[in-house]
C-alpha cells in the first residue's frame, strides 16, 4: 500500500486541469495536441497568469486568439514567445470552438513557480 | 351544416382514425407500441389510443357539440409493423398543441400516459417516442445552466468530467461521509455524489452532511488548485423541504445540487430547475424508478421519452446508462438518447430507436452521466462512446481501490487523461485501450494497482430491451 502524497503545504500538489495528471508532455506530444486543435477547426488562443492568480477565470491574453491559424509551428512559436516574455507565469493554450461557444481544448504548457 | 346529437357508442375509428392526416409543425406527435387484445382491429385500437389520450371517452356526450372536437381531438394518423414482433404494432398519434398547458411536462404526460395505459382493449402499451414541436419547447425553461456554462463555471475543458458516488450508500455519519468525499476530490475527481437514497435519515441528517461535505470541497480545491463539487441531494418528502435544502446549499456556496426527478416528481423538478437557473446552481438529476417504466419492451415509457421530459423540465446532468457497466442499456439505443440529451437537432433514426426529428432550438443540452459498475478498464470504451461532454462516474471503481479513494480517484483521472490524449492523437481507443492504459500506468502506481484489482470484472448479460429489428 502507498500513501497518497498531497497537501496544502506542498506546491507540487497543485494541478492544472486537463493533462496535468500525466507526466509533462514532450515537445512531440504537445505538437500532436496542437494538431488536434487545428484538425477540429478550433481557433488557438494563448493565455498566461501569475501562479498566485491561477484560479481566476480570466488569465491575461497573449495577443488575440489566432483566428484561422492552422500552422502548428506558428502556434508553437507564439506559445514560446509568451513563455519567454513571462517566464515565471503559467502559460496555457486553448482551442476555441466558436460553435459551442466554449473551449474544446485547454492545456497548461508551461508552469511557472507554483504556489 | 351543424351536427345533431346522436347518443350512444360509436367506434373510435369513425372519429379518431385519420390515415390521410398530415401532422402540423406545431402538433405534438407520439409513437406508441400497441399490443391489442385478440380480434380487435388495429385501426380501432390506434384510434382508441388517440381518443383516450386526448378528448375522447367511451360514449358520445351532448357537450361534445358545444365545442369543435374535430379541432381538439388527437388523431391516429399511421400504423406500422414492429420489426421482429407480430404481437404488436406502432401507432402514430398527432395532438394539437392547444391540448397542453405551456411549460408543463406534467400536463403533457398526464394525457399521453394517463387512463389510456389501463384501457381494456389493450394487453400492453408503450410510449416509444414523442416529438415536441419547437413551439412547445420554447415554453419550457429547460436545463438551468447547460453544458457550455457548466464547463465555464467549473473550468473543465477538453475531457469528460469525473465523479464518484459515495459508498456505502447508507449508514455513514456525516463526518465520515465528508471524509470519503474529501479523499476522492483530492485524488483528482471533479465531483462526488450523494447516492439517491441519501436524503436526511437519522444516521446522517441533511444539514450536517452539507456542512461536512462543503469543508471537503474547500480543502480539496485549495490542495489541488482545481474546482470541485458534490451533488448535494435535496430530494425530500415535500417541495417546501426540498427548497429549504436547496437554499442552504446555495448559502454555503455549493456549486451543484441533485434531485431524483421521477420519484421526486416532475412538478418539484421543474420548480427546482427554475430556481437553480435563477440562483446560479447546477442541477444533477438521478433517475430512480426509470427501469420500472422503461425496461419492459411492450409496456411503459421508453427512456428516450423520459430523457426529453427531463430536458424540458430541467436538469444539467442525467444518468444515461453506461453500455459497458452493470446496468441495462443497449448500445445503439443509448447513443440515441445521449444525442437527445446533448444535441440541438436530432434526426429520425430508427436504428437508434428515434422515431421523430426533434428540434430543441436554443435550449441548452444535458450532460449524460455514465454510472454503475464501471472501473478503469472501461475507460477507453467510455471515452469513445460518450465523448467529452459527459460525466463518468466510478463509485466502487474509486472507493474500492486497494489504497483508498484518493488513489482510486487518481487512477481514474490518469486513465481518462491518457485516453483523451490518445484519442486526440487519432488512436482507436476501444482497440488499443489496453496498451494506452498500460503505458499510462508506468507513471502512475495508483493506476497500475487499479488495473490489477479489476482486471477480471465484466458484466456480460444480454440486454432485455433492444431496438426492434426484423427476425425473419
Amino acid at each position: 500500500m502507498q500513501d497518497y502524497e498531497s497537501s496544502l503545504a506542498d506546491a507540487a500538489s497543485r494541478k492544472f486541469e486537463t493533462f496535468s495528471y500525466l507526466p509533462a508532455f514532450t515537445p512531440e506530444q504537445t505538437r500532436t495536441q496542437i494538431e488536434y486543435i487545428v484538425s477540429k477547426g478550433w481557433n488557438p488562443g494563448i493565455e498566461h497568469t501569475e501562479p498566485e492568480n491561477a484560479s481566476d477565470n480570466y488569465w491575461y491574453m497573449w495577443k488575440l486568439p489566432m483566428f484561422g491559424e492552422t500552422d502548428v509551428d506558428v502556434i508553437l512559436k507564439e506559445v514560446e514567445a509568451c513563455h519567454t516574455a513571462h517566464p515565471d507565469n503559467h502559460v496555457r493554450l486553448l482551442g476555441f470552438d466558436n460553435f459551442a461557444q466554449s473551449a474544446g481544448a485547454s492545456m497548461v504548457i508551461y508552469r511557472g513557480k507554483t504556489v | 351544416m351543424a351536427k345533431t346529437y346522436d347518443a350512444g357508442v360509436k367506434e373510435y375509428r369513425e372519429t379518431y382514425w385519420m390515415p390521410g392526416y398530415t401532422p402540423k409543425d406545431t402538433d405534438i406527435l407520439a409513437c406508441f407500441k400497441v399490443t391489442p387484445q385478440d380480434g380487435v382491429p388495429r385501426e380501432e385500437v390506434a384510434a382508441a389510443v388517440a381518443a383516450e389520450s386526448s378528448t375522447g371517452t367511451w360514449t358520445t356526450v351532448w357537450t361534445d357539440l358545444l365545442t369543435d372536437l374535430d379541432y381538439y381531438k388527437g388523431r391516429a394518423y399511421a400504423i406500422e409493423d414492429v420489426p421482429g414482433d407480430d404481437t404488436c404494432f406502432y401507432a402514430f398519434v398527432a395532438y394539437p398543441i392547444d391540448l397542453f398547458e405551456e411549460g408543463s411536462v406534467v400536463n403533457v404526460m398526464t394525457s399521453l400516459v394517463g387512463n389510456v395505459f389501463g384501457f381494456k382493449a389493450l394487453r400492453a402499451l408503450r410510449l416509444e417516442d414523442i416529438r415536441f414541436p419547437i413551439a412547445y419547447v420554447m415554453t419550457c425553461n429547460g436545463p438551468p445552466q447547460g453544458i457550455q456554462l457548466e464547463r465555464d463555471i467549473l473550468n473543465k475543458y477538453g475531457r469528460p468530467l469525473l465523479g464518484c458516488t459515495i459508498k456505502p450508500k447508507l449508514g455513514l455519519s456525516a463526518k465520515n461521509y465528508g471524509r470519503a468525499c474529501y479523499e476522492g476530490l483530492r485524488g483528482g475527481l471533479d465531483f462526488t455524489k450523494d447516492d439517491e437514497n441519501v436524503n436526511s435519515q437519522p444516521f446522517m441528517r441533511w444539514r450536517a452532511r452539507f456542512d461536512f461535505v462543503m469543508e471537503a470541497i474547500h480543502k480539496a480545491e485549495a490542495e489541488t488548485g482545481e474546482r470541485k463539487g458534490h451533488y448535494l441531494n435535496v430530494t425530500a418528502a415535500t417541495s417546501d423541504e426540498m427548497m429549504k435544502r436547496a437554499e442552504y446549499a446555495k448559502e454555503i456556496g455549493a456549486p451543484i445540487i441533485m434531485h431524483d426527478y421521477i420519484t421526486g416528481g416532475w412538478s418539484a423538478n421543474t420548480q427546482l430547475a427554475q430556481w437553480c437557473q435563477d440562483n446560479g446552481m447546477l442541477l444533477h438529476i438521478h433517475r430512480a424508478m426509470h427501469a420500472v417504466l422503461d425496461r419492459n419492451p411492450h409496456h411503459g415509457i421508453h427512456f428516450r421519452v423520459l430523457t426529453k421530459i427531463l430536458r424540458l423540465s430541467g436538469g444539467d446532468h442525467l444518468h444515461s446508462g453506461t453500455v459497458v457497466g452493470k446496468l441495462e442499456g443497449d448500445r445503439d439505443a443509448t447513443l440515441g438518447w445521449i444525442d437527445i440529451m446533448r444535441d440541438s437537432y436530432i434526426k429520425e433514426d430508427r436504428s437508434r430507436g428515434i422515431f421523430f426529428d426533434q428540434d430543441w432550438g436554443a435550449m441548452p443540452g444535458v450532460m449524460p452521466v455514465a454510472s454503475g459498475g464501471i472501473h478503469v478498464w472501461h475507460m477507453p470504451a467510455l471515452v469513445n462512446i460518450f465523448g467529452d461532454d459527459s460525466v463518468l462516474q466510478f463509485g466502487g471503481g474509486t472507493l474500492g481501490h486497494p489504497w483508498g479513494n484518493a488513489a482510486g480517484a487518481a487512477a481514474n483521472r490518469v486513465a481518462v487523461e491518457a485516453c483523451v490524449e490518445a484519442r486526440n492523437m487519432g488512436r482507436e481507443l476501444e482497440k488499443e485501450g489496453k496498451d494506452i492504459l498500460a503505458a499510462a500506468a508506468k507513471h502512475s502506481p495508483e493506476l497500475a494497482a487499479a488495473m490489477e484489482t479489476w482486471k477480471e470484472i465484466k458484466f456480460e448479460f444480454d440486454t432485455v430491451d433492444k431496438i426492434d429489428v426484423a427476425h425473419k
